[in-house]
């Protein structure tokens, strides 16, 4: 880790419609898939009704863990390369990977208690799932109590490596402890009418993330160019046509 | 031999301070007390729960071992002065951590009594009993003593070590109480040897990683 390299500030690039198109064209796809989901698709033979909530459930989860292993990558990133950037990605990817994992729990208990007769059960694919919350909250409650920022990014990033490498082994103790959850199911055993609502709403989930973690590492990029090189004189907040500073940092 | 001082270092520490292991393994007995109190005096169920109880106090005893174990380091910030001697950040947390091991090793033994006379958790298999602890406090002290770490440098030391351990630790939990528990009621399908693997695993894993990220823990 090369701590003089993190010495200059990381760049912020002005605001962009790419995040907005991102959102909108999520909320839509969501809208378009969950109405599909809902009113289109036939309910299931076994489980009626209940079954719909599948269509936000089952993408929530794979986003979710996409946007954990983005976290890793970024954590990997950072200690490779010692570039803002990757920290500001990590926060972001954890923060969002955290929030819809949160979601994941709460779509998975609502589902659960029709179906299962409880809110929760300890299958390894929930007790995973609980895990990683509380693992990745562990990280970004790490980040509140450091206020240096070079410690902070470099800290994280190792928490959540070591978080990361123990994501399989959580799985596989909790599935021989014991399991219940059904098998994941792929398009070749499920009719069109399900996963064509499936895939819409996987893409808005997708697109509606990418649009919040795209804004999230602006935010994150902009903190830290504050903590960097806080304004001495001026009280203005840091704009985007903020002149560079002497020694070019920026 | 850079491991082998800072080890005899640690063992020094840990001897000198050696009313806090007292202390500790107090809080573990008294836990254990407690834990009894949420089963009712059930002595069937007390016995089928003895492991997981036993385990708990344990972990909850780790916290306060692991988190004074950078206590001197931190104090006048003799960290600083220990990184300026000729020995690696990596001899100093395998240092810690080998300690920090024997003393949650001998921590866990001096519970097992305890759970004997509350639980009537006996078992006829104490050194494979042993074994297990061994391997389980491996699993805590390697990912404890890493981030006990980080937690010593920030302001909120109690309160970040267990958010950050606990979650970490949830195979080692489930493979210790399942090992130990099988030890005490009865293994007939030979179940115990896929948990002590799955420490293994873990304690190989954790070993490995935790010493090569703590150089970025107390890099400067």
């Amino acid at each position: 880790m090369k701590g003089s390299a993190l010495a200059s500030r990381p760049s912020v690039p002005g605001t962009s419609r790419v995040p907005a198109a991102f959102l909108i064209a999520g909320a839509a796809l969501l809208l378009a898939g969950s109405w599909l989901g809902l009113f289109v698709a036939p309910p299931e033979h076994y489980m009626g009704d209940v079954q719909r909530i599948m269509y936000v459930h089952v993408p929530t989860a794979w986003n979710a863990m996409l946007a954990l292993t983005w976290s890793f990558v970024c954590a990997l990133m950072f200690l490779w390369r010692s570039d803002w950037k990757w920290d500001a990605r990590m926060e972001s990817a954890i923060e969002i990977g955290v929030l819809l994992s949160l979601l994941l729990c709460i779509q998975g208990s609502v589902w659960a208690k029709p179906t299962w007769g409880v809110w929760w059960d300890w299958d390894p694919r929930l007790t995973t799932m609980a895990v990683l919350v509380f693992a990745y909250f562990g990280v970004l409650t790490l980040r509140r109590f450091v206020d240096d920022p070079v410690r902070r990014a470099t800290w994280s990033a190792a928490a959540t490596i070591v978080a990361s490498a123990d994501v399989p082994i959580v799985y596989y103790s909790v599935r021989w402890w014991n399991s219940l959850h059904q098998l994941q199911s792929s398009p070749a055993t499920v009719s069109r009418s399900f996963y064509l609502p499936l895939r819409m709403n996987a893409f808005g989930i997708l697109f509606v993330m990418i649009g919040l973690m795209m804004l999230r590492t602006r935010l994150a990029k902009l903190h830290l160019r504050s903590e960097l090189a806080p304004p001495l004189i001026s009280s203005h907040p840091v704009s985007d046509s903020e002149p560079r500073l002497p020694g070019g940092a920026r | 031999m850079q491991l082998a001082a800072a080890v005899r270092k640690e063992v020094l520490l840990q001897w000198r301070s050696r009313g806090h292991f007292l202390a500790v393994f107090a809080f573990g007995a008294t836990a254990l007390l407690l834990f009894s109190f949420a089963i009712g005096p059930n002595a069937q169920a007390l016995r089928l729960f003895a492991a997981g109880f036993l385990w708990l106090a344990l972990l909850l005893g780790s916290t306060l071992a692991l988190s004074e174990s950078f206590q001197y380091e931190m104090d006048h910030r003799a960290m600083e002065g220990l990184l300026l001697l000729p020995t690696t950040a990596r001899s100093i947390y395998y240092g810690k951590a080998l300690t920090n091991w024997l003393q949650l090793s001998i921590l866990g033994v001096a519970l097992v009594p305890v759970m004997v006379v509350l639980y009537d958790a006996g078992t006829s298999m104490v050194p494979q009993l042993i074994a297990v602890i061994v391997l389980g406090s491996a699993g805590l002290s390697a990912p404890g003593t890493f981030y006990a770490g980080m937690a010593a440098q920030t302001k909120a030391r109690q309160t970040l070590l267990p958010l950050l351990l606990f979650p970490l630790v949830v195979p080692v939990l489930l493979a210790a109480v399942k090992a130990t528990s099988l030890l005490i009621l009865g293994d007939p399908m030979n179940q115990s040897r896929s948990w002590v693997l799955l420490l293994v695993a873990f304690n190989a894993i954790y070993w490995s990683l935790c010493g090569l990220m703590f150089t970025l823990v107390v890099e400067e």
